[in-house]
């Protein structure tokens, strides 16, 4: 055995080593100059500039495999990983001086979010359904850590716990579905899996059933009804600044995880899954808006906000084959991809607006937080009144083009219903959103307390929030490379 | 450089120049303000006059410069069409733009919002190129709106005035009126041709003549044609749409000259000359277009005769003019329209330019009753308005008289319905015209000087408009007018040069020599007119001498002759002859009634019908039913759903457990 061991093919997954060693040295160094607090920021924020150089140097015009094919590096996955390295960047800035002030600036914070980093480039670069899961693992566990940060808030420990337990349980879900996949194709390398039904040659009874569980975890990861219970819970017990690196980068590897599954392993299946996923979306859809609406808590808000910014995206997955025609399948998953890169957007930017406004001893998480913004600083409530206005599907923000392409697509795939339906929902989730911009622009403010987030958090978020604009009136940028990685993938 | 960047670079630089005054105005100040700005429309003319060449050495273009948005079947872009048409609409709104721009520095040398005005003055001039190099509907009724709201912003730039707001107030709302017709031909076009792409259009139209309207026996191209006109008479100020034009008079005078005298009021005069193709296929369409240009030309030249605030007088002429090009775009010649276009945006442009040097001459008195003599005190001004006058009624040689004699002309060899009464209207128009300028300028620079008297109305018709702290009104007694300062008086003279001279160095390519190419649209055997005239065409001195013995020459002298009898010789007259024709001067001066009846009729009229929506359709159902009650019905199930977030972990796992639960019997049932 040992003579037909060949060394595998490292430079593929040079990024995912690189990051690994970052960590690594950081660890130690973070031990040696804990007094130094500015160095374990500076680091990991470099491991991630160093990360995605490599991505770029690595990255290739043609899928490459390694890791006795169980791994891959394609278009789709230097993609995704570059904008998590972005996102998680930027989660890190934003919440630096949140943390310092909260006195949670550990240096586990820094690293475990590299390691949920590193967790989610081997979810995007799973290329294995057992990678897949070691990649789904090392970001859930990390982040469980993560939530548990602030040991001494009740509210933390208690969601991280149950954040624990139901991921657990999802994990159960996931691993039985796939021990399903295993039994009926005898494979769980997701090409062969793929070859295997385009053969024919399986029980399909079986692996629907697997495809039920694999359905059930991937909407857990993304957080829809009804695996959504969680979401809530944990974006508010969690410190702001968790909450903001739970709610963005990790929306990109559960596309991933998705496409990676469905798209490139089980597509045979699609009228089964779609068929799933679309009822999934549609509940979503009705939840995440209503239940918007009955907050007060603005963390919560944006929770159930994410519950149906998920539902739209898994309704464009969810139009891509119709009986056997894949003409839609390439428009509906370039579709989704852009909507989770606005997604993420979005979202940095309306959590970075809450820590914005929080200080020593204040979460302004609070809806009533937010009242009078406009008299204490006209600025931030204008990148606000963009965030919520692009959130909400107004023309022309990014969030308009991402839902327009959805209910595009989701038209051309015969579900005129569904559209129309997702449509009354997100005039009724505008309202919530709306409301925000009231209380920014027509309530007098409960306090005048001048703003004092640092000079980095004011100018990133500034251009994150000028870029939802500006990429709104400029969409057609960010659609053309969504589509040119998907046809490079594909 | 590449071409398509210089196209780009033509409207970017005056944009780039009104964000800069507009959003860092306070830190660049007055003179960064007006150097940025004139600096990014003098490149602009630069651009254009550098496009025109290469468009001279046969070099047109039709494309997108920018995909703004490609999605399944739909496909935005942002392009443009270059050709000789484009070039020579860009020169003239460049040139009279960079005109206006250097004239501003001397008129609102005194006000608080000179930066303001300066980024406005730049962003129309964007706007404006942006509507005229379009290649496509879409962009076309982008620069469109865009220009109205520019055009709203400055009559409104006095704010703290009533009546500004009041004015640009009306000007929306009736160019709202024009819009939506706009709006129905773009959506009809859309919908019958399935593009918006001009050049896509015009090559189905073939296929669009032989359609009607649905439900109806109408023809399609007729409907369409109508309701692209309708918007044309929004933007253009015809009859019955013009109501908003006159009042324009309440902004500054450098905008009254660039945007309500020469260049976006003939956006729609251009917009027609563009649809050439379109229109040429319904005459319905163009008897109607002649009838509306022929009206508003006669009467609203009528009007000018009472006016006795000098920028009215100019107002009515303006409109007077448009419906001169009307005409021309009715009988099918389009070219004399756009050649009447462009001579008309120069010498109005200086007519205007000159009346507001008036003004400031004056201190802001625009009462012409309060002037006369001002030609010994203001030479310059007093030149160049001559010139301006000569060219608008029509004296040989000059430019006006090349343009709106072929006008003339054209109506005389036109056989389309309506012809008749069009050349009625258009010859009596040159008398009524030559009247109401001559009596302007005899009143204003000649004759008994009236100014620091005792004042009539104080500031004129409209004197507690006039009343903001900032300016200060009228001559003191004993204070004497005075010529204006170079920046002033530059433009004019700059102005009075084409409009001398362009008709007669333009006239034979653009009217006679088939210059525009295949920009505009004849269909030769049923609208000959045009052909007529080239036939009869020999050269402009020809003309010019033609032009000594023709009628409209006898009308005009005499419309001179009768103004100076009038205003110099006898001027107790005009007072005796109104008193006698009461009636006749009470319809002038209520301007038809027109006014009036927008007043009961429609602003009265929709309140009413809004109250009525209002109570029954917004309190009762809306409200009532449908937002109150499906906000309870959403805050209920809100609730619920919250109810279901109980916190209790085992729940949170139930719910997964019956989620799977729920798929695996859904689709082991089905199987």
């Amino acid at each position: 055995m040992l003579n037909q061991f060949v060394a595998p093919d490292l430079y593929p997954a040079a990024p995912e080593i690189f990051l690994l060693a970052m960590a690594c040295v950081i660890l130690f160094v973070d031990l040696l100059a804990s007094q130094r607090r500015w160095i374990t920021p500076f680091l990991s924020v470099a491991s991630l500039v160093g990360a995605a150089l490599l991505t770029v140097l690595t990255a290739s015009e043609f899928s490459v495999l390694t890791f006795s094919n169980t791994y891959i590096n394609d278009a789709l996955s230097s993609f995704l990983k570059l904008l998590t390295y972005l996102s998680v960047a930027t989660a890190l800035i934003y919440g630096r001086g949140y943390l310092r002030e909260r006195n949670l600036d550990k240096g586990e914070y820094y690293l475990l979010a590299l390691f949920a980093t590193l967790g989610m480039m081997v979810m995007i670069s799973a290329n294995h359904f057992l990678v897949m899961y070691l990649g789904i693992e090392l970001l859930s566990l990390s982040l469980y850590a993560m939530v548990a940060m602030d040991r001494e808030s009740v509210r933390a420990t208690e969601a991280a716990m149950k954040y624990f337990v139901l991921g657990a349980l999802a994990s159960g879900l996931l691993l039985y579905g796939m021990s399903m996949v295993y039994g009926a194709t005898g494979s769980l390398e997701i090409s062969v899996v793929a070859q295997a039904l385009e053969q024919g040659a399986v029980n399909k009874t079986v692996l629907v059933f697997g495809l039920v569980f694999l359905v059930s975890g991937i909407a857990f990861k993304l957080g829809v009804v009804p695996f959504h219970m969680w979401i809530p819970d944990v974006y508010h017990g969690a410190p702001t600044s968790v909450t903001l690196f739970i709610g963005s980068a990790p929306k990109l590897a559960g596309y991933a995880l998705a496409i990676r599954f469905l798209v490139s392993g089980l597509l045979d299946l699609a009228v089964h899954w779609q068929t799933m996923l679309l009822i999934l979306a549609v509940f979503s859809i009705v939840l995440g808006n209503l239940a918007a609406i009955a907050q007060t808590n603005i963390k919560r808000m944006l929770a159930y906000s994410t519950i149906s910014h998920m539902g739209f995206m898994l309704l464009a997955l969810t139009a891509g084959v119709q009986g056997g025609n894949t003409t839609l399948a390439f428009p509906a998953y370039i579709t989704a991809l852009y909507y989770v890169v606005a997604y993420v957007l979005m979202a940095l930017a309306s959590f970075g607006m809450i820590i914005l406004l929080s200080r020593k001893g204040f979460e302004a998480e609070e809806l009533e937080d937010f009242k009078g913004l406009n008299k204490r600083s006209p600025w931030f409530a204008l990148m606000m009144l963009i965030l919520m206005f692009s959130l909400a599907g107004i023309p022309f923000f990014i969030g308009f083009w991402a839902k327009f392409a959805v209910l595009t697509v989701v038209v051309a795939s015969g579900k005129v219903a569904v559209a129309v339906f997702a449509v009354i929902m997100s005039l009724i989730g505008a309202f919530y959103y709306l409301r925000v911009v009231k209380c920014m622009y027509f309530d007098s403010p409960r306090d005048m307390t001048p703003i004092q987030a640092g000079a980095d958090l004011r100018i990133l978020l500034s251009i994150n929030s000028l870029a939802v604009a500006l990429l709104g009136v400029f969409p057609q940028k960010v659609i053309f490379l969504c589509q040119y990685v998907l046809v490079r993938t594909f | 450089m590449d071409m398509k960047t210089l196209y780009l670079l033509v409207p970017l630089a005056p944009l780039l120049g009104s964000v800069v005054a507009g959003l860092f105005g306070r830190i660049i100040g007055r003179t960064g303000a007006h150097v940025v700005t004139i600096l990014g429309v003098l490149v602009s003319f630069i651009a254009s006059v550098v496009v025109f060449r290469d468009v001279e050495a046969g070099n047109t273009f039709n494309g997108a410069v920018y995909t703004w948005l490609q999605s399944g079947g739909l496909d935005i872009q942002i392009g443009f069409l270059i050709d000789r048409l484009t070039v020579m609409m860009m020169l003239v709104v460049t040139f009279v733009s960079l005109m206006v721009h250097v004239y501003t520095i001397g008129y609102m040398a005194e006000d608080p919002g000179y930066q303001r005005f300066f980024s406005y003055i730049s962003l129309f001039t964007f706007s404006m190129l942006m509507l005229v190099m379009s290649n496509n509907f879409l962009q076309l009724f982008f620069g469109w709106e865009a220009v109205g709201l520019v055009s709203y912003l400055l009559i409104g730039f006095w704010f703290t005035r009533p009546t500004a707001i009041y004015a640009n107030l009306k000007a929306f709302m009736v160019n709202r009126v024009g819009d939506f017709g706009f709006l129905l031909g773009i959506g009809l076009i859309a919908a019958y041709a399935g593009s918006l792409d001009y050049a896509t259009v015009f090559a189905r139209k073939e296929e669009l003549a032989t359609l009607i309207f649905q439900g109806t026996n109408w023809s399609l191209i007729t409907v369409i044609c109508i309701c692209l006109f309708i918007g044309a008479m929004g933007k253009s100020a015809q009859v019955p749409l013009h109501v908003w034009l006159p009042d324009s008079m309440e902004g500054p005078t450098p905008i009254s000259a660039l945007i309500h005298a020469a260049t976006m009021v003939t956006a729609g005069i251009f917009m027609v000359t563009r649809m050439s193709p379109l229109f040429e296929l319904s005459d319905t369409a163009l008897s109607f277009v002649l009838v509306i240009g022929a009206t508003t030309a006669l009467f609203m030249g009528l009007l000018g005769l009472i006016q006795n605030d000098i920028k009215r007088v100019v107002a009515y002429s303006t409109l007077s003019q448009l419906g001169y090009m009307t005409v021309a775009l009715g009988v099918s010649a389009y070219s004399a329209a756009v050649f009447h276009l462009m001579t008309h945006a120069f010498f109005k442009a200086l007519l205007f330019l000159g009346a507001g040097s008036v003004i400031i001459g004056m201190h802001h008195d625009q009462d012409m009753r309060n002037m006369g003599g001002l030609a010994k005190y203001m030479p310059i001004t007093w030149i160049t308005s001559l010139v301006g006058s000569l060219a608008l009624i029509g004296f040989p040689f000059f430019a006006g008289f090349y343009s709106k004699d072929s006008i003339i002309e054209a109506v005389q060899a036109s056989h389309i319905t309506g012809a008749g009464y069009a050349y009625f209207c258009v010859i009596a128009g040159v008398f009524v015209t030559a009247f109401y300028s001559f009596r302007m300028y005899f009143m204003v620079f000649h004759g008994e000087e009236r100014f620091g008297r005792d004042q009539h109305g104080h500031h004129g018709d409209h004197a507690e408009e006039e009343a903001t702290a900032d300016h200060h009104h009228g001559l003191a007694p004993g204070q004497k007018p005075h010529e204006t300062p170079w920046v002033v008086w530059l433009p004019l003279v700059l102005l009075a040069i084409p409009s001398v001279g362009i008709g007669f160095l333009t006239i034979a390519p653009m009217l006679h020599g088939d210059w525009f190419g295949p920009a505009v649209f004849i269909n030769h055997e049923l609208h000959p007119a045009m052909e007529e005239l080239s036939h009869e065409f020999h050269g402009p001195m020809a003309m010019a001498l033609h032009g000594f013995v023709s009628l409209p020459f006898f009308l005009a002298m005499a419309g001179v002759a009768l103004s100076w009898f009038f205003y110099l010789k006898k001027p107790e007259i005009p007072a005796a002859i109104a008193r006698t024709f009461h009636p006749l001067y009470v319809l002038f001066d209520n301007k038809y009634y027109f006014d009036k009846f927008n007043e009961v009729f429609f602003a009265a009229g929709s309140r009413l019908l809004g109250r009525g929506l209002w109570k029954a359709g917004d309190q009762v159902l809306i409200d009532g039913l449908v937002v109150n009650g499906s906000a309870r019905a959403v805050g209920w199930m809100g609730a619920a759903s919250r109810m279901l977030q109980s916190g209790h972990l085992y729940q949170y796992a139930f719910s997964m457990i019956i989620g799977v639960f729920f798929l695996l019997t859904l689709w082991f049932n089905r199987a």
